[in-house]
């Protein structure tokens, strides 16, 4: 098929080689596993269990809350032992409410988990809250509830459903592997998703560094003529969605907006096998695939994880350290944040944990900028990082957002290229945060402005209505003083003064 | 010649009448600046600028009595705003901010008594007589009045809790 060449992007060295031709492994059970409410986007799942309660593999652990939001469920069979706060797999360290759970070893999933033979047979909507009960987010690391995404043919006019198979980032390795494996489940979720969106086509698009990814998916793929596999140019930031969907269909999606308001829905195929699980078998998403890779880990491997287990679990099973690593990494070396801790669990969006030397690290002290211009060329959204960040120094936010900060996707190609080692994306990042912290702050004025004003104007009705009554009080106690009998007509006064011996 | 002459000044004199009389009966009561900046101020009328309330506070403002630091639950945020509505440089890593404080109110120790929740400007403070207090963060402006007025000194005023979907990287330390 034919394909539209995206601006900017960079080559990094992709080091898949060190975890790709590792099969996927299952691991043995933790002791603990610590199970976040929070593992997409939106609001935290609200806990439907009690401490003490003995669960099976798959039953309710937490509710969604509203639309954005996804429920959580028991990775594994076992006793809830706590359900608290602990640090979450986030580079800020903090904590978020989590239910830990202790494995009894059997790992037997529920029986109330039932799936169906033929969920083609199944209406759109029925798919979309199938998918929303398995608490499916999206896998590729953005976790937005899925089924939102299934849902959005009530208000868009879709016609393509895009497998984003192109696992740009360096090192990870876990889509490629599911894809290698599992091809027809993958595939099966895939046209299960494509039902539930009502569009007649689809393209599962893999970078050419994956070859035997590309023809695995292309022998499950054979007679379908409603299925294209579509092998991407390897360039970084391909995975983008945005800019995976121009190459694949040369047309621009809105910046920030949504590739659907061109037709077209993008999904992770980690999430099309997801789907398969919760259609097929009614199985909710309790586990994922993960790579643990970088020089410093003994063994890289990809390994399926129970969500919740402790990233040290993961490496413990991948060898162990050979050396202490100079940065540990959630996610790719590109986009992933540093881990505070190993303690921290797995999460629905984590797709690998990197261990990286030094050497692989090539950390250097930045510069001043010289004025290159390798920031703009690299860019892939047509940005001038370099003036960015000027003006995020300068404390000029607004000057930055003016010159297109909000479009920018954080991909990092900029910091990437930039001969100074500046971190272009640490302020960007910075910069972006601020100012939704600053749009936060604003909702928050609005409202208790408002709220001051009701309370001035409660005072004020109160103090009026104390002033009325004294002057009711008043006129009525002069005309007790004029004559005995008050004057007819006025009924308040009347009763006011039966009340009153 | 005296005609031309006679005319100019006629039409001077008039035209200087009328521009005298618009400008007492259109004139405009009140700095429309000062509209401006009360839009900006946090409205609790909380008072910790000195003056009694948020409008009295903008009119100083506009009027270039008060400096655009005067307000302490505006935090950094609202000098930057109110120093580039007035074009006046300021040094902005000087002021301190505390980034935003509510109040917290500690179970134990509260009696109950409401007089904080007759001072609240934004109605924060949920509670009853003899009940224990609690404020609803997402409503208290962090105007220190509750603080002021608890008899138990049981009230604190904490920074705001940070939530993972809140927090962002900070600023990196420039190295040169
Ligand atoms: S400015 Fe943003 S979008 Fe552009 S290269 Fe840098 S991180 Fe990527
Ligand atoms: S790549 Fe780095 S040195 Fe070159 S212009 Fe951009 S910020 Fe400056
Ligand atoms: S300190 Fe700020 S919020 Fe309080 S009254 Fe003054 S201007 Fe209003
Ligand atoms: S003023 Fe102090 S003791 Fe009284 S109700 Fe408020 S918090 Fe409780």
């Amino acid at each position: 098929m034919k394909l539209f060449k995206i601006r900017g992007g960079v080559h990094p060295e992709d080091r898949k080689g060190l975890s790709s031709e590792r099969p996927i492994e299952p691991i043995p059970l933790p002791h603990l596993l610590h199970v976040p409410l929070l593992q997409h986007v939106g609001a935290a799942a609200n806990p439907a269990v009690h401490r003490g309660q003995t669960v099976r593999k798959g039953d309710l652990l937490a509710e969604r809350q509203g639309v954005i939001s996804a429920p959580v469920h028991a990775p594994t069979s076992g006793r809830v032992v706590g359900i608290g706060r602990y640090p979450a797999n986030h580079p800020s360290g903090l904590s978020v409410p989590t239910i830990t759970l202790q494995p009894d070893g059997e790992d037997r999933w529920s029986d109330a988990l039932v799936g169906t033979d033929d969920p083609f047979a199944l209406p759109p909507e029925e798919i979309a809250a199938r998918v929303a009960a398995a608490g499916i987010v999206g896998m590729g690391g953005a976790t937005f509830p899925a089924a939102v995404k299934l849902n959005l043919r009530q208000r868009y006019r879709l016609h393509t459903l895009v497998i984003n198979g192109s696992e740009c980032e360096p090192y990870l390795t876990c889509d490629d592997r599911l894809i290698r494996e599992q091809s027809e489940q993958v595939l099966d979720g895939v046209r299960i998703m494509a039902h539930a969106l009502g569009v007649g086509h689809i393209i599962v698009a893999i970078e050419s560094n994956k070859p035997e990814a590309l023809a695995a998916m292309r022998a499950a793929a054979t007679g379908r003529a409603e299925i294209e596999i579509a092998a991407l140019p390897t360039r970084y930031p391909m995975g983008s969605e945005r800019h995976l969907v121009f190459t694949l269909t040369g047309r621009e999606s809105p910046a920030r907006g949504l590739t659907a308001d061109i037709g077209v829905v993008v999904h992770n195929p980690a999430t099309a096998f997801a789907v398969h699980e919760a259609l097929r078998h009614g199985r909710p998403l309790v586990e994922r695939v993960v790579t643990v890779t970088g020089a410093a880990i003994a063994r890289p491997a990809n390994l399926r994880v129970p969500l919740g287990t402790p990233v040290a679990h993961l490496i413990e099973q991948s060898g162990g350290l050979r050396e202490a690593p100079a940065r540990l990494i959630s996610g790719g070396p590109m986009m992933g944040q540093p881990l505070p801790s190993t303690r921290v669990p797995i999460v629905k969006g984590s797709n690998g944990v990197l261990a990286l030397t030094a050497q692989e690290v090539n950390r250097r002290e930045p510069m001043p900028c010289i004025r290159c211009g390798s920031c703009v060329g690299a860019c892939p959204c047509g940005l001038v990082p370099l003036e960015l960040v000027a003006r995020t120094r300068a404390a000029d936010l607004e000057g930055a957002v003016r010159l297109g900060l909000m479009d920018c996707i954080g991909c990092g190609s900029c910091a990437y290229t930039c001969p100074a080692h500046i971190p272009l994306v640490q302020y960007i990042n910075y910069a972006k945060g601020e100012m939704a912290a600053r749009g936060r702050a604003r909702h928050k004025q609005i409202e208790t402005k408002r709220l001051a004003e009701l309370r001035s104007a409660r005072l004020e009705a109160a103090k009026r209505a104390k002033r009325e009554a004294m002057a009711r009080r008043k006129r009525q106690q002069q005309a007790k003083a004029e004559g005995e009998t008050p004057p007819l007509g006025n009924a308040e006064v009347g009763t006011n003064a039966e009340a009153r011996p | 010649m005296i005609a031309p002459l006679l005319s100019l000044t006629l039409l001077g004199l008039a035209l200087g009448t009328l521009l005298g009389v618009a400008a007492r009966y259109l004139r405009v009561e009140q700095n429309p600046l000062q509209g401006e900046i009360e839009e900006m101020l946090p409205g609790s009328q909380c008072g910790q600028c000195g003056y009694p309330g948020c409008s009295a506070a903008a009119a100083a403002v506009a009027a270039g009595e008060a400096a655009v630091t005067l307000c302490p639950p505006g935090g950094r945020a609202l000098v930057e705003q109110l120093a580039a509505k007035l074009g006046v440089s300021v040094d902005l890593a000087a002021i301190q901010d505390q980034g935003p404080r509510v109040a917290y109110i500690h179970e134990r120790r509260c009696t109950g008594c409401t007089k904080c929740l007759k001072r609240c400007p934004t109605d924060a403070i949920l509670g009853a007589s003899r009940m224990i207090h609690a404020v609803i963060p997402d409503a208290c402006t962090g105007c220190n009045k509750c603080y002021e007025a608890c008899p138990q000194g049981c009230i604190e005023m904490r920074p705001l809790p940070i939530t993972v979907p809140q927090w962002y990287w900070p600023k990196p330390v420039p190295a040169l």
